[in-house]
């Protein structure tokens, strides 16, 4: 019998200056991705969410992104972006499928669901994208620098989020970050973009850790 | 009705030069564009007349399609410029034309054929003020619309994208920016019907009644053609942002915006 393939396989995917990038990620892998800004991180993101048009293709157990429908494969490959965007007036109106992690876990209650967003503080608007993106269930977790702008505590609590979903529904996560310390806690694996394309580097202060 | 002389329109013309000399005295930079405005005027509307004349004098169905085409088209011309972020290439130019031909010309040919019923139903008398006022508002419906659509679509990309990204559909994803859109370009008419009568006595009847027509006739045929403009404006505006929306996205349903040209 033949083995099954990645949960995501990334194969010569290009856009402007990023790519070609190729990758087959197993499921419950985190892999982490740095490099400078304009270097390419979050167009290559956005190319695996397949919100722009790229060459090369994705493909999720084995399938192409071409042959699955596009609101599918946004559903189950979440993007979240730095900057978490709200259109509706209330936090709840923004929600519809189940939570797969309680709300407790990052430090909330059901009852900022019935909340105006204009309430929610950046750290609270932060958690909750998450959580948004989380109640589609997705197989694949693309992170843009989700914690950039916030604080340690708030930080930390995405980070537990995003670690008990990846235990429980064994996701691959693709995680965009500058921080070595976080990379340090969170990845399996570790690429630089360097001139356009990834290379698997060694991640540091994990020997601290273990 | 009372002719009118050359003299009467030169007595009027004179108005506006006098205006136009005001205008220089108070430093005003308005009056080179007043003059030439004004020379269009009577240029246009005198081509325009001889125009009619010759297609009054020979009621074929060719000539009356060919001027309702060019007129089509110097309307669709005008859909497009009003747009500051319009579609790039030709489409700029289609997606409002095909929807003002779409429904001025329907709405035209089936209140010519159904309700006024002349022999034959393309008789110019009838036939070209009508298709001019259906094109006239259906213009300023779907350009509005359009320039509504395109512009929100631009500034609250990172809406439509987020919604994307949670796996909405692009109708999902844009129908609210839609909606506004089709609202924006209704609005006018709407507003049009509402004051009509009260707050403005609409041109054409203002027209038919300087012309010796009965008020009470005056007052129906301009009921007819509000409500006839108002269906040409309202179902081009849904045909543009129809069709414009989903030209915003690819067959992917990504967001576009690089098929809308920049200001």
């Amino acid at each position: 019998m033949s083995k099954a393939p990645p949960l995501l396989q990334i194969n010569q995917l290009q856009r402007l200056m990023i790519g070609p990038v190729s990758l087959a990620v197993e499921e419950g892998d985190c892999l982490c991705i740095s490099g400078p800004s304009g270097s390419g991180k979050s167009l290559l993101l956005r190319a695996i969410a397949d919100l722009d048009t790229h060459t090369g293709e994705a493909c999720l157990r084995g399938v192409a992104a071409s042959n699955i429908p596009a609101e599918t494969w946004r559903r189950r490959v979440g993007l979240l972006p730095p900057e978490s965007v709200w259109w509706l007036p209330r936090v709840g109106d923004h929600f519809r499928g189940e939570l797969p992690v309680t709300l407790e876990h990052i430090g909330l209650t059901a009852a900022v669901m019935a909340q105006p967003v204009a309430q929610l503080s950046s750290g609270e608007k932060q958690r909750l994208a998450l959580m948004r993106l989380l109640s589609n269930h997705p197989e694949v977790l693309l992170l843009d620098e989700p914690t950039a702008n916030l604080d340690p505590e708030n930080t930390r609590r995405i980070e537990a989020v995003i670690t008990e979903y990846r235990r429980v529904q064994r996701a691959v996560i693709i995680w965009v970050s500058h921080d070595q310390t976080q990379i340090a806690r969170v990845a399996d694996r570790y690429y630089a973009v360097s001139d356009g394309t990834l290379e698997e580097r060694t991640i540091e202060g994990r020997q601290w850790l273990n | 009705m009372v002719e009118l002389s050359t003299t009467d329109l030169a007595i009027a013309a004179v108005l506006v030069l006098l205006l136009a000399l005001l205008s220089i005295r108070l430093r005003s930079n308005i009056s080179q564009q007043l003059i030439i405005a004004a020379t269009r005027t009577a240029v246009q509307l005198t081509l325009i007349g001889l125009v009619l004349k010759l297609l009054f004098a020979h009621a074929n169905l060719g000539w009356v399609m060919l001027m309702a085409l060019i007129m089509l088209l110097v309307a669709g011309r005008e859909v497009m410029v009003r747009q500051e972020r319009r579609f790039t290439g030709w489409w700029g130019y289609a997606v409002g034309t095909i929807s003002m031909f779409l429904s001025s010309f329907a709405v035209a040919v089936f209140a010519l054929v159904v309700i006024l019923g002349e022999d034959p139903w393309y008789t110019p008398q009838y036939a070209i003020p009508l298709l001019g006022m259906l094109l006239g508002n259906t213009m300023t419906g779907i350009a509005i619309a359009m320039d509504r659509l395109t512009q929100t679509a631009w500034e609250q990309r990172a809406v439509i994208e987020a919604r994307l990204m949670l796996g909405e559909r692009w109708e999902a994803a844009i129908s609210d920016y839609r909606r506004q859109a089709i609202r924006s370009g209704m609005i006018p008419i709407i507003n049009a019907m509402a004051a009509a009568g009260i707050v403005s006595l609409p041109g054409m009847m203002t027209g038919q009644i300087l012309a010796g027509a009965a008020p009470v006739e005056a007052v129906k045929y301009q009921i007819l053609i509000m409500f006839l403009i108002t269906t040409g404006t309202g179902l081009g505006t849904l045909a543009a942002v129809s069709i414009g929306s989903k030209h915003l996205f690819d067959e992917r349903q990504r967001l576009c915006l690089d098929r809308l040209r920049q200001p």
